[in-house]
């Protein structure tokens, strides 16, 4: 897991509708990458489901939100569709998992992105980072609020 | 906006929506869209003691689910509260405006008197107070219970195995 104080590795990835993305297009703001591991799965869907209803508060913080799974842009398309979220959804599809992998957020052999949070502050630094546990458990939304208050 | 970062769910309040008699059995967070808690309710019924309910709709998940917790919540400005969630939960199939309308007539309660409230803005603060204080308590599907101590416990249908 990447560290907090470090420079956050910029990255272009391209998001549900196929436009490119990078972390550097957030300089001057502040940005919560949300990675998590798959689409439409249950957990996922619950997790970006939770956070769209609070969506604004974090937006009131300053912070944009953003998803990253190894999915592809039509699947994230898609799952934002069905979920009927706005959240914008990155696609670390090719080469698989090489955003998660610099995050420290790749889990080798399984070829997911883990579930974590990592927090970039306007100057493109790491500010805070949450691992879940296991990839079964997302973090709730307080403990983004509690992270934004520090 | 309220404050969102982590808290203890509030105690019991003139506002909560309680039924039954005797000591709190559990305080459950739920989504009146979610099948898992419609799943779920019919055992918490089952329990000994008070049980209170709060709103907790996740509306990207279930989009109707606003709408029904409005439903519930006016319902419950004329003494029926609890009829109307159960209600919800027993016939999830029906739950469109006309069935709404039939539920109220059925609990013989004032149909004007229902649209106009369950319309109002104080509605709608009232579901996302409850709706609050769950993100707070770290709530993160649901339903959610808790004990009066703020104690989480389990639900055999709140949670998934699978990421």
């Amino acid at each position: 897991m990447i560290a907090v104080g470090e420079q956050a590795p910029d990255f272009t990835l391209r998001d549900e509708d196929g436009e490119e993305v990078s972390l550097s297009d957030y300089r001057g703001r502040k940005v919560m990458l949300v990675f998590y591991p798959a689409d439409f799965s249950p957990v996922c869907s619950d997790q970006l489901s939770l956070y769209q209803e609070v969506k604004p508060q974090i937006a009131e913080k300053g912070v944009e939100l953003v998803g990253i799974s190894v999915d592809g842009g039509y699947a994230h398309k898609a799952f934002q569709e069905k979920l009927g979220i706005d959240t914008t959804l990155l696609s670390d599809f090719e080469p698989k998992g090489e955003v998660a992998r610099a995050y420290g957020s790749y889990l080798d052999g399984v070829g997911i992105a883990n579930r974590t949070l990592v927090l970039v502050d306007e100057d493109g630094k790491v500010a805070w980072t949450y691992e879940s546990p296991n990839p079964g458990e997302f973090p709730g939304a307080n403990v983004i609020f509690d992270a934004l208050a520090e | 906006m309220e404050d969102l970062t982590s808290a203890p769910i509030p105690s019991l309040g003139p506002e909560d929506h309680v039924r039954g008699e005797g000591e709190v059995a559990v305080i459950v967070y739920a989504d009146l869209g979610c099948p898992h808690c419609a799943a779920e309710w019919r055992r918490i019924n089952q329990r000994n003691g008070r049980i209170a309910f709060r709103h907790f709709p996740i509306a990207s998940k279930h989009p109707r689910a606003p709408a029904l917790h409005a439903a519930a919540e006016a319902a419950g400005r004329q003494g029926r509260f609890f009829e109307m969630v159960d209600s919800l939960y027993a016939d999830r199939g029906r739950v469109d405006d006309p069935h709404l309308w039939e539920r109220i007539e059925e609990l013989g309660l004032d149909l004007e008197r229902f649209e106009a409230d369950r319309r109002a803005p104080e509605t709608q603060a009232r579901i996302r107070r409850d709706f609050e204080s769950g993100i707070r308590a770290g709530v993160s599907g649901t339903p959610a219970l808790f004990d009066e101590s703020g104690r989480k416990l389990s639900s055999a249908s709140a949670s998934r195995s699978r990421p």
